[in-house]
């Protein structure tokens, strides 16, 4: 049965998938459209083929300044959530500072970094890091203010201590919250590793796009974006899967409750 | 001779409402001996959740004091077993990790608390679900692990709030028996709200009867049956005698239909 439910999910995105790949194919070779307007998913993968080595080398860099940026942010993310959360008054004075942060665009920010940190890692990292703690520590907040009314009087009934309180029912039960915010981030972090790299950088996909189009080489930079693509997907997918093991309990919940 | 393991004295908690004041418990007075079963009947919003509450250290008695084996409660917490009217268990603990983390909260030790919890789930039956998750039980199983974890708690006195309150007819005459059966083995302190009279009647060594708000105590009924005791205690013109007398004290209106 579960094969059977999996398959019923892959196929019709496949197929759709394909089907655009096709008529991609087939409108760019009938047309004769030049390849630096539109190249065709044949040129492109031939590109990719012939770039291969470059571009691993900038990928990896770019997986590497994504991990270090997702880490730190989702890290401060989760920190401050469960600081607000203990400090009385603190989410309310807080709040509307974290939300500031997210309101200033990427583009003057990165700009700002780069004429305070220079054109380092910080800089990037420290754009990074206020993409992605903003998500988790909003959901995580949340989660651990929904906090299930009646267990929370059992277990002061029972004396548990406010650390007991917070490890034992209210991060638990704020997981689901917790990975939704992590799925966020991993999504806005890629796009914003990609921004962060030409800011200020020799290496990354970032740098090797944006050497492509200054070069009118449309199919390099269609590998380049595959690359991103495949990366973001990647990323959410690990994510999504640690939550399935993690939240094992509610995927049974849930299909019970079918 | 006994000892008193929970006594109040004229407990009242007054709770500000705007303007106003909210009077929702009035001179209490009450104790449980070691080894006692005692029941509360009362009205519904009578203030037997802010008794509770104040007993398990989440409020302080604006007046009165309260005594648990001989120590002042106000406002200190951890010192009840407890068992609320919702199972309360946590949905992604495992049924027997959920009897642990009662125990450890307790003070116990990890080990001991998950020996504990086996053996006991083994007594009373149901080692199989051990790994389940609670929301794979039905209601009754789920009262029963709840029961459990209170039993095995260390501390002298358990409160039970209204535990069988949200179960169907049937599976609660199930649960009143089984609770009698494992309490009669392992003669805890009880302090029990209910809202049936035969389920305190068939349960309990004394019952307190409450006023409509603001509570007090309004009659202490001794409950004369023997123990050991079974269901066939229905059958007692005495258990139905009891009954009618203490829903005539319950009752709003002046004549009870005891069909009711």
């Amino acid at each position: 049965m579960a094969s059977k439910g999996k398959f019923h999910l892959i196929w019709p995105p496949a197929a759709v998938m394909a089907g655009l790949l096709l008529i991609w194919q087939i409108v760019t070779s009938t047309f004769n459209i030049e390849e630096w307007i539109l190249p065709s998913p044949y040129a492109i993968g031939t590109e990719m083929q012939e770039a291969w080595p470059r571009l691993m080398e900038h990928t990896a860099a770019t997986i590497r300044i994504t991990l270090l940026g997702f880490g730190a942010g989702t890290a401060a993310g989760f920190v401050l959530a469960a600081l607000l959360h203990f400090i009385p008054g603190a989410r309310t004075a807080l709040y509307p500072l974290l939300v500031l942060t997210q309101n200033i665009p990427l583009i003057v920010l990165g700009d700002l970094l780069v004429i305070w940190f220079g054109f380092g890692l910080m800089p990037k990292l420290i754009l990074l890091v206020l993409v992605c703690f903003f998500p988790v520590c909003v959901s995580m907040l949340t989660g651990l203010r929904q906090a299930d009314e009646k267990l929370v009087t059992y277990m002061r009934m029972i004396g548990a201590s406010r650390s007991q309180l917070f490890w034992r029912l209210e991060l638990p039960g704020s997981l689901s919250h917790l990975f939704t915010g992590l799925k966020i981030a991993a999504s806005y972090c890629v796009i914003s590793a990609i921004y962060a790299e030409t800011i200020g950088s020799n290496v990354g996909l970032g740098v090797f796009i944006r050497l492509a189009s200054n070069g009118w080489e449309t199919s390099r930079v269609f590998a380049g974006i595959i690359m991103i693509v495949a990366l973001s997907l990647l990323l959410f997918g690990l994510i999504a899967g640690i939550e399935r093991l993690t939240l094992r309990w509610q995927v049974r919940e849930e299909a019970a409750g079918q | 001779m006994t000892k008193t393991v929970l006594e109040l004295n004229g407990v009242s908690k007054i709770f500000p409402n705007g303007k106003k004041v909210k009077s929702v418990l009035s001179d209490i007075s009450m104790h449980v001996q070691e080894g006692e079963f005692v029941s509360l009947i009362g009205p519904s919003g009578s203030g037997k959740s802010t008794l509770f509450r104040l007993i398990g250290g989440l409020e302080k008695p604006t007046a009165g004091e309260i005594r648990i084996e001989g120590g002042l409660v106000r406002g200190e917490r951890g010192r009840v077993a407890y068992m609320p009217q919702q199972a309360s268990l946590m949905p992604w603990l495992s049924v027997s990790r959920n009897i642990e983390l009662a125990l450890e909260i307790a003070g116990m030790e990890r080990k001991q608390a998950r020996q504990l919890a086996l053996e006991w789930l083994e007594r009373i039956g149901l080692a199989g679900e051990r790994d389940a998750y609670p929301h794979t039980l039905s209601g009754g199983m789920q009262q029963r692990i709840s029961f459990l974890r209170a039993l095995l708690s260390p501390q002298q006195l358990m409160l039970l709030d209204e535990p069988f309150g949200a179960l169907d007819a049937l599976t609660r005459l199930h649960m009143q028996t089984w609770l009698l059966s494992l309490w009669e083995a392992d003669r805890r302190s009880v302090l029990f709200v209910t809202h049936s009279i035969e389920e305190a009647l068939l349960l309990s060594d004394r019952i307190l009867v409450l006023s409509a708000a603001p509570a007090t105590v309004v009659r202490e009924i001794k409950v004369p049956f023997a123990r050991p005791r079974s269901e066939e205690l229905w059958k007692d013109p005495l258990f139905n005698e009891l009954k009618l007398d203490i829903y005539s004290l319950l009752s709003p209106v002046q004549s009870p239909d005891p069909m009711k």
